[in-house]
């Protein structure tokens, strides 16, 4: 029997769904807290644990904890969901933003500078509003709408001076005017498995800032833009959010590697957890496959 | 495998008020009705409650 591991954080409704699956699959698992894992290099440790998976799902909270985990665990020869690369190339705008931009995917024009100065002139050129972003960050956390000058000089000094080292990049993003909604769309192994609307009257709409969720049909054209975005970014299971641009037509913002999705489910008719797992699964029973080394 | 779970009344470590919990997992995120803090379920048996960690800067999808 195949044997997952599930690293995680703290239980959240997409985890405890995601558990009742592989519950209902009778898969044989291992729940790992990720606030407890001991790993040991040059030495054994008792505390470290076994990691005898056949795949590991990575549900973690946290960035620089997944990132350590599934570094190590992919250095051990063990598969993960989702990949080392594919979690630093989404984690990292800038990252992600020259990916996209190398695979020929339309996104907002962005700028990326190192300091106050040529952000004041990135954002210039781009011309008012222009959002502005942590490069790593989600939950639409700590990103600014700057209207004028006088916003851009005061966000861009408060950056600078209160903010920790990864804010001294500056990233940067001409504003879309979009139709009080965005779209997230949810891709599997390639495939748009559905997408939802996420409206709000307020310019950032994510449902952690308690957008509405609405079905999105999933066109052919939001089908082969989102598997063109997942590909640039390694593929595996993830979240592309995109905008509408009234003069551009669909562009994507960002791809997320460890969505949540618990109000995807009833608007989309979908079993999305289901979906996640076969893919988990897929990647484990390939991972067998595999002749040992390689 | 089976997910241990349980179903009790335990009482919120912030307002004191009683919550009822309905099969509840280790590690879960549960919110008191009474006051709407974040709690995460410690000790299945007996059910024990603390305060959520609170959100840090690197936490998301």
């Amino acid at each position: 029997m195949m044997r997952i591991g599930v690293l995680y954080s703290r239980v959240r409704p997409e985890e405890k769904l995601l558990f009742r699956e592989l519950e209902r699959r009778r898969a044989d698992i291992e729940l790992i807290d990720d606030r407890k894992v001991v790993l040991s290099f040059g030495g054994t440790s008792a505390l470290e644990p076994a990691f005898d998976f056949d795949v590991v799902f990575d549900r973690s909270l946290s960035y620089s904890r997944a990132l350590v985990h599934l570094r190590v665990l992919s250095d051990r020869g063990i598969p993960t969901v989702n990949r080392i690369e594919v979690a630093l190339n989404c984690g990292d705008k800038v990252r992600t933003s020259s990916l996209l931009q190398a695979a020929g995917v339309p996104t907002p024009d962005t700028r990326v500078a190192s300091t106050p100065q040529a952000a004041l002139a990135a954002i210039e050129e781009l011309g008012y509003p222009v959002v502005l972003k942590p490069a790593v960050g989600s939950w639409g956390r700590l990103i600014a709408r700057v209207n004028d000058r006088d916003a851009a000089e005061a966000v861009l000094e408060h950056k600078s001076t209160l903010g920790s080292y990864q804010h001294s990049i500056f990233y940067l993003q001409r504003y879309v005017d979009k139709p009080e909604r965005d779209i997230r769309a949810f891709v599997a192994g390639g495939e748009t498995i559905c997408a939802i609307y996420r409206q709000a009257p307020h310019w950032i709409t994510n449902t952690a800032r308690g957008a509405r969720t609405a079905n999105c049909p999933v066109t052919p054209e939001l089908a082969t833009l989102c598997r063109q975005a997942a590909e640039a970014v390694g593929g595996g299971l993830l979240a592309v959010d995109l905008v509408e641009d009234r003069d551009r037509g669909l562009l994507v913002l960002e791809v997320n590697h460890t969505m949540e999705f618990r109000n995807s489910i009833e608007p989309t008719g979908v079993d999305i957890p289901a979906r996640m797992i076969d893919f988990v699964e897929r990647v484990g029973a390939e991972g067998r496959k595999r002749p040992e080394g390689t | 495998m089976e997910l241990a779970t349980v179903t009790a009344h335990s009482e919120c470590p912030e307002c004191f008020d009683e919550i009822h919990l309905t099969a509840v997992m280790q590690n879960e995120i549960v919110q008191c009705s009474g006051c709407g803090v974040d709690l995460e379920v410690m000790e299945l048996d007996p059910l024990t409650l603390e305060l959520a960690p609170e959100e840090e800067e690197d936490w998301g999808e």
